[in-house]
């Protein structure tokens, strides 16, 4: 049998690391915190030192990257909290579960921060329907969403589902939360004040979840048998027999939603001195990080955790990931009113420790104890265990091609020379060939999302589908509304970052911006959850760090501050790791709404207008992918251009346009006055960005939800049509020349791509499609491929 | 102290504070009232509002029922009091036995959450005094187990005394008749899938509701 340092994730570098910063060997239960603080998921070791070359930095950031959430400064004393997560493997092993308790772990972050949580978002991401394991997870993943989401009353507001056969076996579920906060309720995760009390609240703390941040998220998928890792290890740790233990945790939305109720309350009774949710790595992470981050010692009494299992081992109760738990530090003369303000929610809430005075050989010291007074079981400075993880600089493996990698920091035009290598068979395509490919790459995903509520709190001015981004009313049960909205976007662009990670993740982040401002927000701040395969493969990481360049150069370039994120390595199906897949979501501020923004659509009569230049390039495009038998194989082409000047210009254009249009924005930050529309308040009906799909899929799009056709004369190759360059938007108008006069005057290039109309949509030259057939493939695609696992997985209602 | 709207919140609720905001909006008098509360003070009229009443353990409504405010709840109704229950509000009024049927789980098995065009049956109620019948109103329905059942005794009840308040235009949960929303024969207790304070607020797109909460408002005068 293998040590037992090594069954728990610990390499013999890092097992010698803790005995160097412990002055000794660890004992089982310290081995075991060390173990799960220290693993990838928890610790970041592997992308740590990338990390920090993300851009954190706005006037408007309240806490940045590092806290719970990242929380932003939205004006009347208001502010926003946000976060994104992976909840992957779990999902892997047992969807339903697994995205249930994502979406819990990631509802905790935000609350913990004092924010009501008012919105979650999730892009999802699992191999091809018609493979009918993949069909299982994505629908146990869905009705895990919807059963523990809707259930714990925060609605799902947006979200994204992308199939791709890399995610075979290893779906991506990453969900994404907002919530509001006043500003003098934001609370950090700090413990102070020695004789302070250390206070659990929420469910009793059981087996579920055991290793869960070592075993399951941050080692390699498919090669062990994690069964048997994770029983051998924590075996290791006790006597009993190993019987098979789920490494997902169990969600029950009703506890978390009594749990949000009563952290709200005792935060707004200023009852409580610091809280800090527990998720990965239980209470080894909760109970280490207040103390590290508050510089404080703490002691904890095992007898005193109420337990759901009689006979756990000291080594089980500190690592259980049991949901729905918070940990509070509360002075002692107000315990009284935390137990009678829980007990109105029927929350349990104990006493297991207390913040005690720091000794100055073993700052912020963290102590395990059987019991008050006890035994001292464990006995470790929390910062060793909090923030003093080994950060690798693993081994980076440029492919071969490196050399001929853009610049694309620097403005550059496009370089037309090279285009895709499928281009020139592309042309060669029949009318019936174009048509086919234009419906393969449509489908309507309201089938997972009308799964979920996205009304509740009677917030959601743009519900999923409609518009490029979601917008909310800048409200919530005890916030009232102020004229604000937000407007959000997930996006991801895994075949451009399989192409080039770093160009890809900046194209990525362009379009993300670019969506909210459709909306006429303005972008204030993105998190983005980094979902790539093992660290340990030096392409992986290649990939990573290249990935993490080009968020920050957009991000610096866009003005964006990164506010938070997350990082879910060892993603592989098959032995291949995953499309290199990171994900953003861009939240915007719309300062004054009074009307719902132009939607997603077309209107009999109308003009559709381009604006932003195409370029014939259909290097990483879904279309070339259509036409690929395999994963693309990096820098077989050369992606399109993205000109970061010409970008800003557009989004500051459409922002400003729109944002006047839907509400009074005054003068302030808005280069567009009145005397811009003539008069005109209404002058753009319907609005769609153009990205994955390019033209053909936009325009397809906006035709189908308004069940209407379009004569489009402007589109001259097939190239052209199906090209997803950057920095295009389609906006539909009664007022054309008021329009391109606006373009012209402000600097965006734009050009008329002809008439809406009809119950056909004719691509001039190049190809016709009855909206008959768009609305079958649209609307049927998904129902026919997910009803096949009807009743087969877990039962929505809880 | 003036009488008002009581929003009966039970743990696991999540609609009050929308039914609020949007009763405040019509400029109607409202405040919510715990589960635990013994008393309904100076009620004008009740609703139960939608969310997972007690987490909708063993099923939706069942333990809610138990909770002390619903005696005086139903006490409220007997006497004539305007009570509404919405979504998981209605499956309360069907467990406690202020309305007739229950509600099961949807046909395919799926939560829904949709704006979907009803059809007001009567006006007979204090939800709909102010419609039309024969009306279509866009409304949101958003539910797990939202479809209608009862036996054919009482369907017959239900249809003889006009006791269906909305329906669905189009069948989507398998109710029994569509129906989407009943009354008790004094037309004093309604209760509906559908979630009207959804659709009151023109800035997000539908404003039929409003004829249905502003009805209740006025009943509870």
């Amino acid at each position: 049998m293998k040590n037992a340092h090594l069954l728990l994730g610990l390499t013999d570098d890092e097992f010698d690391l803790i005995k160097e910063k412990l002055g000794r060997i660890p004992n089982d239960l310290e081995l075991a915190m060390y173990s799960v603080m220290w693993s990838e998921h928890c610790s970041y070791k592997s992308s740590r030192i990338h990390l920090g070359r993300l851009p954190s930095e706005s006037p408007l950031v309240l806490v940045g990257p590092g806290e719970n959430a990242g929380v932003i400064d939205v004006g009347d004393n208001l502010a926003i909290a946000l976060r994104i997560e992976s909840h992957n493997h779990p999902s892997a092993i047992e969807p339903y579960q697994g995205a249930a308790t994502g979406v819990g772990g990631i509802i905790r972050d935000i609350f913990t921060m004092g924010a009501r949580p008012i919105a979650l978002m999730d892009p999802l991401f699992t191999g091809p329907v018609e493979n009918p394991h993949n069909a299982y997870l994505l629908d146990g993943i869905v009705k895990g969403i919807s059963g523990y989401g809707n259930s714990v009353g925060v609605p799902t507001v947006g979200g994204s589902i992308t199939f791709d056969s890399c995610y075979n076996q290893n779906p991506l579920v990453n969900v994404f939360c907002l919530g509001i906060l006043p500003q003098d309720r934001l609370v950090l995760g700090r413990a102070s004040g020695v004789d302070n009390l250390v206070v659990l609240l929420g469910s009793a703390t059981g087996r579920d979840g055991i290793g869960g941040v070592s075993i399951l998220a941050s080692a390699g998928f498919g090669s062990d048998d994690i069964d048997e890792t994770l029983d051998q290890s924590i075996a290791t740790m006790t006597d009993e027999n190993s019987s098979k233990r789920p490494s997902v945790q169990v969600g029950d939305p009703y506890e978390e939603k009594r749990l949000i109720e009563a952290s709200l309350a005792l935060l707004d009774a200023h009852l409580v001195v610091a809280i800090q949710d527990l998720g990965g790595a239980g209470l080894a992470c909760a109970t280490s990080e207040l103390a590290a981050r508050g510089r404080v010692a703490m002691d904890v009494y095992l007898s005193s955790i109420p337990l759901r299992e009689a006979d756990m081992t000291p080594a089980e109760i500190m690592t259980s990931e049991s949901q729905e738990r918070m940990l509070a530090i509360v002075k002692p003369e107000d315990f009284d009113d935390v137990k009678a303000l829980c007990k109105k929610f029927e929350v349990k809430s104990t006493i297991i420790g207390h913040v005690v005075a720091d000794n100055p050989d073993c700052p912020s010291q963290l102590r395990i104890l059987s019991e008050q007074n006890g035994t001292v079981l464990a006995n470790m400075p929390a910062a060793t265990l909090a923030d003093e993880a080994p950060k690798y600089d693993r081994p980076i493996t440029p492919p071969q091609f490196l050399g001929q990698l853009n610049d694309f920091t620097s403005s550059s035009s496009p370089d037309r020379g090279q285009t895709s290598h499928i281009g020139s068979s592309a042309i060669d395509q029949t009318t019936a060939e174009i048509a086919k490919d234009m419906l393969q790459l449509l489908f309507d995903p309201s089938f997972i999302y009308e799964q979920y509520d996205y009304q509740l709190f009677t917030n959601t001015i743009c519900a999923p589908g409609e518009a490029d981004a979601a917008v909310l009313k800048l409200s919530a049960p005890d916030i009232a509304f102020t004229g604000k909205a937000i407007a959000l976007s997930g996006d991801a662009n895994p075949n451009y970052c399989a192409v080039d990670p770093r160009l890809g993740t900046a194209l990525t982040v362009a379009e993300s911006v670019l969506n909210v401002a459709c909306t006429g927000a303005k972008p204030i701040g993105l998190v983005n959850c980094l979902n790539f395969g093992n660290p340990e493969h030096g392409e992986v990481m290649w990939q990573l760090s290249e990935s993490i360049d080009g968020m920050a150069a957009a991000c610096r370039q866009l003005d964006i501050p990164v506010v938070g994120g997350n990082v879910s390595l060892y993603n592989a199906s098959e032995g291949k790791d995953i499309l290199p897949t990171p994900v953003v979501a861009v939240v915007g501020l719309i300062e004054n709404i009074t009307q719902k923004p132009p939607l997603i659509g077309l209107e009999a009569g109308s003009t559709l207008i381009l604006l932003g230049e195409t370029e014939s390039n259909l290097c990483g495009s879904a279309f070339s992918r259509l036409h690929e038998d395999d994963i693309p194989a990096g820098h077989s082409c050369k992606l399109p251009q993205l000109d970061f000047d010409t970008h800003k210009r557009l989004v500051a254009f459409i922002g400003n346009m729109i944002g006047n249009q839907i509400g009074n924005t005054g003068e302030k930050d808005s280069s567009l006055s009145a005397e811009d529309f003539g008069g005109e308040k209404n002058i753009i009906s319907h609005i769609h960005d153009v990205s994955s799909g390019g033209l053909a899929t936009a325009i397809c799009e906006m035709a189908v939800k308004s069940n209407c056709g379009a004569l489009i004369t402007g589109i001259e190759t097939e190239e052209e049509l199906f090209s997803e360059s950057p920095s295009r938007v389609l906006v539909v108008t009664k007022f054309p020349e008021l329009v391109t006069a606006l373009a012209d005057k402000y600097g965006i290039a734009n050009k008329i791509l002809g008439t809406a109309g009809g119950t056909e949509l004719i691509i001039q030259n190049i190809v016709s499609i009855t909206l008959a057939d768009i609305e079958n493939r649209y609307f049927g695609y998904l129902p026919a491929r997910l009803q096949i696992t009807e009743g087969s997985s877990a039962d929505f209602a809880s | 102290m003036t009488s008002s709207i009581k929003i009966v919140t039970f743990p696991g609720t999540n609609c009050e504070h929308d039914v609020l905001k949007q009763i405040q909006y019509l400029q109607g008098d409202a405040e919510l009232i715990w589960h635990q509360e013994t008393n309904l003070g100076s009620c004008s009229g009740v609703i139960l509002p939608g969310g997972f009443a007690h987490g909708d353990y063993l099923r939706p409504g069942a333990i809610a029922r138990f909770s002390p405010i619903m005696d005086e709840v139903i006490k409220f109704a007997e006497s004539g009091g305007p009570v509404l229950g919405i979504c998981n509000g209605f499956q309360v009024l069907t467990e406690c036995g202020l309305l007739a049927g229950a509600l099961s789980i949807n046909n395919g098995l799926r939560f829904i959450c949709k704006t979907l065009p009803c059809i007001l049956e009567t006006t007979q109620s204090v939800l709909t005094s102010a419609g039309q019948v024969g009306k279509e109103l866009l409304l949101p329905v958003n539910h797990g187990e939202g479809n209608y059942i009862c036996d054919d005794q009482t369907l017959d009840y239900l249809k003889e005394n006009d006791l269906i308040v909305l329906t669905y235009a189009a069948d989507i949960n398998g109710s029994i008749d569509r129906i989407a929303g009943i009354r008790n024969k004094a037309g004093n207790v309604v209760g509906l899938m559908p979630h009207p304070e959804r659709a009151v607020d023109p800035l997000l797109g539908y404003t039929d509701g409003q004829i249905l909460l502003q009805s209740f408002i006025n009943a509870a005068k």
